[in-house]
């Protein structure tokens, strides 16, 4: 998860010129960091590349749309590591 | 091209939804209203139809891509360099390439050239979602058939 937590901040600092010293894991990235959704696109695009994945983002703002979740689940960042390490997971099994 | 009616796509030459490429031809008409603002006597495509003549194209291969099921809708332009001046009567060949089908977005790398030269270039980002209307797809597949979309090439790939 801690390197996953730095790949995933690194690429916001890079992309968002947030310092990096501000970024923790319990950040929520809409409320805490204010990166809104154009700025998410970039951050996607770079967490999909580093990872070789494909974040399900139209599947989570459908679910936080429904209310069957919150935003803390898919955008707090230590949540957001642990969903990436499972696709990652996914992707080798 | 008719600049006036945002229709910048003439038609399109090429289209794999394999390599996800696609290249359309476009020519810059010789007399348009838009020229006598942009310049007065100095006649000049302006540089932002540039750019929105590689969206159109690069959106056309997002369309194809999603077999007409969603619509992008420009998000970002990135890295935009317009590399020479863009006279009337210019014929144009743009070219596109998908750099990453994202979940609801696309990444995509355009550019156009004429006479083997370039002249512009960027990286467009668009947000890609279901058609909102479906007079809008209805419109869309209307344009397709005017600009030679082909269809075939979606059975190919």
């Amino acid at each position: 998860m801690s390197s996953t937590f730095d790949t995933v901040a690194n690429i916001i600092a890079e992309t968002c010129d947030i310092p990096r010293d501000t970024i923790k894991p319990e950040s929520h990235a809409i409320e805490d960091l204010g990166i809104d959704s154009l700025d998410f696109l970039d951050i996607a695009f770079a967490i999909d590349k580093a990872f070789g994945i494909k974040l399900p983002l139209e599947q989570w703002t459908q679910e936080v749309n429904d209310g069957k979740a919150t935003t803390e689940q898919y955008f707090v960042l230590q949540n957001l590591c642990t969903r990436i390490d499972g696709l990652v997971a996914a992707k080798g099994a | 091209m008719r600049i006036e009616y945002f229709q910048l796509i003439d038609r399109i030459v090429a289209l794999d939804v394999s390599a996800w490429t696609i290249r359309v031809e476009a020519v810059v008409p010789r007399e348009s209203t838009i020229f006598e603002g942009h310049f007065p006597g100095n006649p000049l495509m302006p540089g932002v139809l540039l750019i929105e003549s590689m969206a159109q194209t690069a959106g056309w291969l997002v369309i194809a891509l999603t077999r007409f099921e969603r619509m992008p809708f420009l998000a970002a332009i990135k890295d935009a360099k317009l590399r020479t001046f863009v006279l009337p009567g210019t014929s144009l060949d743009i070219t596109a390439k998908l750099l990453h089908d994202g979940s609801g977005y696309a990444i995509t790398k355009a550019a156009i050239a004429a006479d083997s030269k370039p002249i512009c270039d960027a990286e467009i980002t668009f947000r890609v979602m279901p058609f909102p209307e479906k007079s809008m797809r209805r419109a869309m597949e209307e344009t397709a058939a005017r600009i030679g979309f082909p269809m075939q090439a979606l059975a190919d790939g």
